[in-house]
Parts: structure tokens; C-alpha cells; sequence
């Protein structure tokens, strides 16, 4: 156990140490440095002022001395400077976690409850039409951008009831009700994308499950068809549930990107857009590789909680 | 094998309606797989949408004109937008925008994360390694984000909308490829191919690469839908291609900045040509993988 911990540690790190890589070279691929681009609003550019600020943000070295300061700051905790705020990109963030966190934990806990309980009756049903109902129904979720699904939610509240969510976001500890009413559309447009790909792992690893000898065994000692379903099969069934849960993640912060800006939420994915649009680069680069880590984190926390759960895994040679 | 390779032709209906022996295949396929054939219907019309775009819209879709957001009425049959250019003819005309750049980009990462697959999958050991090392890096990132910092840093224009959603696909196609190489390679008639003295590029292109074609087919299938949202995202972000081509999701994203209570079909039509072209994808994508992948098969 322990050497398989130690492996998935090192693969981890070096999945971080490579994407660093590529965020920083990716950077440097757009067109002019940073400081170009700060000085291109400004109209007139006066040389040594640029050359000034070259220095001061290290433009002038080489790339690979670049590369290891930016590496270097980044482990002492230092997201940068925003140069479009001209704020550390740490106090900016930081107010904008919690409306990501309280979004995609909604949105996540809105794809559990609709994605297992669908899969699993999907399962038990399997080929009846309710089993067709719930198929169609997960595909479509997967069809739909979650940015229009949401649009469309808050257009049929407008028309039919004419009730308008909050424009400005409302702080949980200000007024609970206004912003979990702000908080539902976009997490359920989010969930029900999630909800499909859920419902579908759920109900391929029930059929594998049920047709397990162990399940003819408890429906022959008389046990209730219910039961068998939702005690003995489900758990047995969880595992790649679980699996998918931790890679959807990563998948649900890409879903955020597009919704916070559609809901006008001021969440971290919503920043990102932001700087990408006002070519805020230092902040995109670090952006994106906290994305990047926690991205690894969730698959590593996933594994490891595979693993310990399910015994029959192999440490040694995954 | 000779099954998969034998199914793998039900994904053109027309040209296994020619001889008998497929015909009937056809018609099994499509009476076992209802949701498939109404995928390839949704396929069939978005296909000839985009190929009679010119004939099939009724107005120029890039010319504005003095009709702003007129409700839709038979002159304009989707409304107008806000610059009054005709919304009928604007969607029809996306089709082409969402096709061009959806199969595009998904050829491009299937094909180059397909060779990095054969590669990875035949030549193994330490190649194996490395490229599988490169492959999760890849991944660590959400294929939006990783499409977004691309689209970015490449700016916006055709050719580069393409190249940022094709490549979080690369990784994923490798993935896939480099597991059925890793079978067949084992298998009897390719140590038979070897001790004929076939050389491994040989072995590898002609002997190994046509049999990974039924995943490859369901990869491209399932691709394809996410490849149209990405787009759609991209485009919707100011990201995608510019102006003053029709794109899907560029319209959503004039539609919600201002106009959405006002003009609400400015904001139905996009999207829902958006959702029932993934749809179509995603439906086939789901019959080909129950008919062609053997894991699944009963399930």
C-alpha cells in the first residue's frame, strides 16, 4: 500500500512539473510580452519607463530563469500581481473561492442525486421504457451547452412568473434564500450535464453487478427485488461511480468557466475568462495551473480512496 | 475481428444498402438500435443543412439591415438580431461553422493522438512511458480551460479555433488507440506477419492500425459532439472564430449579453441547433459503441 501511494505521489508531481511547462510555454507562444501589452493601452510608450518594467518583472532574462522564478514564487504561496487591477492576484481570488466552491459543490451534489438513483433504475429496467425515458433524457443533458440551458431556465421563470433572480451576487451570510435562488439554476444547468455522464457509469456498472452470482443468491433466499437493487448491487457497483465523481471534477470546473460568466457570478472560473480576455497573463498562467493542481489532487484523492476501498486492487502494479 | 470489421460498414447506410448480405446487417442494426437511427437522421439533416446552406436561407447572413430584433414572422421566419440580420438564415448557415470546425478538429486530434497511441501501444517499454507521461499532463487540464489558454495564446481565427479544440483531444484518442494496439498486438496473425519478415512500421500500419478502426469510429463519434460544444463555448467567450462569420455560439453570446428578455428568440434557435446537432452525434456515438465494442455488447 504504502509503495503505491509513494508511486502515485511522484506520478502526480511529475504530471505538475510538466504542466507548469507547458502553461509557461504556452504563455510565451501569444503574441508580445506582457509588457507590451501593458503599455499598448497606455498609447504613448516612453523606452525607458518599458525598460524599467521590464526589469522589475524579469521579462529581460533568459526564459529558463523565467521559468524558475515564476516556479520559485508559485511555491512560496505568490499567485502574482494583476496588472489589470493592479492588485496581488492572491486578494482577488481569494473573495471569489467560495462562490466557486458553493456553485460546484451544488452542481455536484445536484448530479448525485439525479445521476445514481437515474442509473440505477435505468439498470433494473433495463430495455423497459423507462429505461429509453431515462437514456434520452441523460443524452440530452450531455447535448445541451449548460450556458443555454441555464439562459433558458431563467427565461421561462422571467416570462411565466416573472420572477428575476438577483442581478448582483447576494453573500450566503447576507441573505441565505436570495442566494441559494441565485445559486439553483446555474448549479442544476451544471448538474444535469454531470447528472448524464453519472447516470450512464451507474447504470453500466449495475447491469455488470447484476448479473453477478452473489445477486441470484439474495433474490433466491427471497429477499426483495428492491433490495437486491438498491443494498446489494448499488454497493458493489459504487466503485467506478466513485471514479467518474472525482474525474467529473475536473470536468464540472470546466462546465463553471462558461456559467459564471452567463449567471454573472464572481467566482475564480469567471476571473480567468476575464484575464484571458484583458490578456491579464501572469494571472492566467497561475490560474490555470491552480486548476492544473486541483485537478491532480482530485484524481490522487480518487485513487487512493479506490484503493482503500476496494482491496482486490493490485498496489503494486497499477 | 471479422465481426468488428464487418459492423463497422453499418455507419454508411448507403453503402451497405448496395449488396444484399449488408442490407439485411443494415436493418438489424437499425431495428436494434432505434435511438442510432434517429442519430443518423439528426446527422443526415445536419449535413445537408450545411452543405445547402446558400439554398436553404432566405436572407444574406451577414448582411444588417434597418428590421432590428423583429419577432419572428414569415419575411423572417427565426426574427432578426440586433444589427437585423435574418436569424433563420444566420442558424442554417452555422451549421456550416459547427460542422467545418467540429469534424476538423476532431479528425486532427483523433489522427495525431491515434499515431502517438501506435506508437506508444507497439514500440513500448521506455517510449511507452515517456508518451503516456506526456499524455496525463495533457490531461490535467479540463478540456475547456486547456481549448481556452490555446485559443488564447493562438488568437482568433479559423485555422486556430481548430488547432485549440483539437488538441485536448489527442491525449484522449491516444489513450484509446494504444489499448486495442496493446491487444492486437499480442494476437496470432501479427507474430505470423513478423516471422514472414514484414518490417514493425509495416506491421504497425497495415497489419494493426485498420483493426483499431471500431474504436477509432466510436472515439471520432463521441468526439465530434463535445468538438461542436467546445466551439460553441469558444465562440461564446469572444474566443472562437471572428466575425463576421455565423457561429452557434457567438449568437447565444449577443443574444445574453443584452437581449435575451427582449428578443428570447435570439436565444432559443442557437441553442437549440447547438443541442440537437450534439445530439445527433451523441446518439449514434451510443448505438456504434454497443454495436462495435465487445466490452459492452449485452449490456
Amino acid at each position: 500500500m504504502r509503495g503505491y501511494v509513494t508511486k502515485r505521489l511522484v506520478i502526480a508531481l511529475v504530471t505538475l512539473v510538466g504542466m507548469s511547462m507547458v502553461i509557461f510555454s504556452l504563455m510565451r507562444l501569444a503574441p508580445g510580452n506582457i509588457v507590451d501589452i501593458i503599455f499598448e493601452s497606455a498609447g504613448y510608450v516612453d523606452q525607458a519607463d518599458k525598460r524599467l518594467l521590464e526589469r522589475e518583472l524579469g521579462v529581460d532574462r533568459p526564459i529558463p530563469v523565467q521559468y524558475a522564478r515564476w516556479v520559485g514564487e508559485l511555491l512560496h504561496g505568490d499567485l502574482g500581481k494583476s496588472y489589470r487591477y493592479d492588485m496581488r492576484a492572491w486578494a482577488i481570488i481569494k473573495p471569489r473561492l467560495p462562490v466557486t466552491l458553493e456553485l460546484a459543490g451544488l452542481a455536484l451534489l445536484f448530479s448525485i442525486l439525479l445521476g445514481v438513483p437515474a442509473g440505477v433504475i435505468s439498470a433494473a429496467r433495463q430495455n423497459r421504457p423507462i429505461d429509453y425515458v431515462l437514456r434520452v433524457l441523460s443524452l440530452a443533458g450531455l447535448s445541451m451547452p449548460s450556458f443555454w440551458l441555464g439562459m433558458v431556465i431563467i427565461l421561462l421563470f422571467v416570462r411565466s412568473l416573472g420572477w428575476m433572480p438577483s442581478v448582483t451576487y447576494v453573500s450566503p451570510f447576507d441573505d441565505l434564500r436570495a442566494n441559494l435562488w441565485q445559486f439553483v439554476v446555474p448549479a442544476l444547468a451544471v448538474g444535469y450535464r454531470s447528472s448524464a455522464l453519472i447516470m450512464r457509469i451507474t447504470r453500466s456498472a449495475m447491469l455488470e453487478v447484476m448479473r453477478e452470482d452473489y445477486i441470484r443468491t439474495a433474490r433466491a433466499k427471497g429477499q426483495r427485488g428492491t433490495l437486491v437493487v438498491w443494498r446489494h448491487a448499488l454497493k458493489n457497483a459504487s466503485l467506478p461511480v466513485i471514479t467518474l465523481i472525482g474525474i467529473e471534477f475536473a470536468f464540472l470546473i470546466g462546465g463553471l468557466v462558461v456559467t459564471e460568466t452567463v449567471f454573472n457570478l464572481p467566482g475564480v472560473a469567471r476571473y480567468l475568462v476575464d484575464a484571458i480576455q484583458f490578456r491579464d497573463y501572469p494571472v492566467v498562467q497561475n490560474l490555470v495551473m491552480f486548476i492544473a493542481i486541483v485537478v491532480v489532487l482530485a484524481n490522487l484523492a480518487v485513487d487512493l480512496l479506490y484503493a482503500w476501498v476496494d482491496p482486490r486492487i493490485k498496489y503494486g502494479r497499477a | 475481428m471479422a465481426r468488428v470489421v464487418d459492423t463497422v460498414e453499418l455507419a454508411a447506410p448507403s453503402l451497405a444498402l448496395r449488396e444484399a448480405p449488408r442490407r439485411s446487417a443494415a436493418v438489424r442494426f437499425l431495428r436494434r438500435q432505434p435511438l442510432g437511427a434517429a442519430g443518423i437522421v439528426l446527422m443526415a439533416a445536419l449535413l445537408t443543412t450545411a452543405i445547402l446552406a446558400d439554398v436553404l436561407a432566405t436572407h444574406d447572413p451577414v448582411r444588417t439591415s434597418s428590421h432590428v430584433l423583429v419577432p419572428p414572422s414569415a419575411e423572417f421566419w427565426l426574427g432578426t438580431d440586433n444589427l437585423g440580420r435574418d436569424l433563420y438564415s444566420r442558424v442554417v448557415h452555422g451549421s456550416r461553422i459547427s460542422l467545418v470546425i467540429g469534424l476538423a478538429s476532431t479528425l486532427l486530434g483523433a489522427v495525431l493522438g491515434g499515431l502517438i497511441g501506435l506508437v506508444s501501444g507497439y514500440v513500448g517499454g521506455t517510449t511507452d512511458l515517456l508518451i503516456q507521461r506526456v499524455m496525463d499532463i495533457m490531461q490535467a487540464l479540463p478540456i475547456l480551460v486547456l481549448a481556452l489558454v490555446l485559443a488564447a495564446a493562438l488568437g482568433p481565427s479559423l485555422p486556430n479555433a481548430i488547432i485549440a479544440i483539437s488538441i485536448p483531444i489527442v491525449p484522449r484518442a491516444a489513450r484509446l488507440i494504444r489499448a486495442s494496439v496493446l491487444a492486437i498486438r499480442e494476437l496470432a496473425y501479427v507474430e505470423a506477419a513478423r516471422a514472414l519478415g514484414v518490417r514493425h512500421p509495416r506491421v504497425a500500419l497495415r497489419h494493426i492500425l485498420p483493426n483499431t478502426i471500431g474504436p477509432f469510429i466510436v472515439l471520432i463519434t463521441a468526439q465530434l459532439g463535445a468538438s461542436i460544444l467546445v466551439e460553441a463555448a469558444l465562440s461564446f467567450l469572444g474566443l472562437g472564430i471572428p466575425e463576421p462569420y455565423p457561429s452557434w455560439g457567438r449568437m447565444l453570446s449577443i443574444a445574453a449579453a443584452e437581449y435575451a428578455e427582449k428578443a428570447p428568440w435570439l436565444v432559443i434557435w442557437p441553442g437549440l441547433a447547438i443541442s440537437l446537432a450534439v445530439f445527433g452525434t451523441n446518439l449514434l456515438g451510443d448505438a456504434l459503441r454497443d454495436t462495435l465494442d465487445p466490452r459492452l455488447r449485452g449490456s
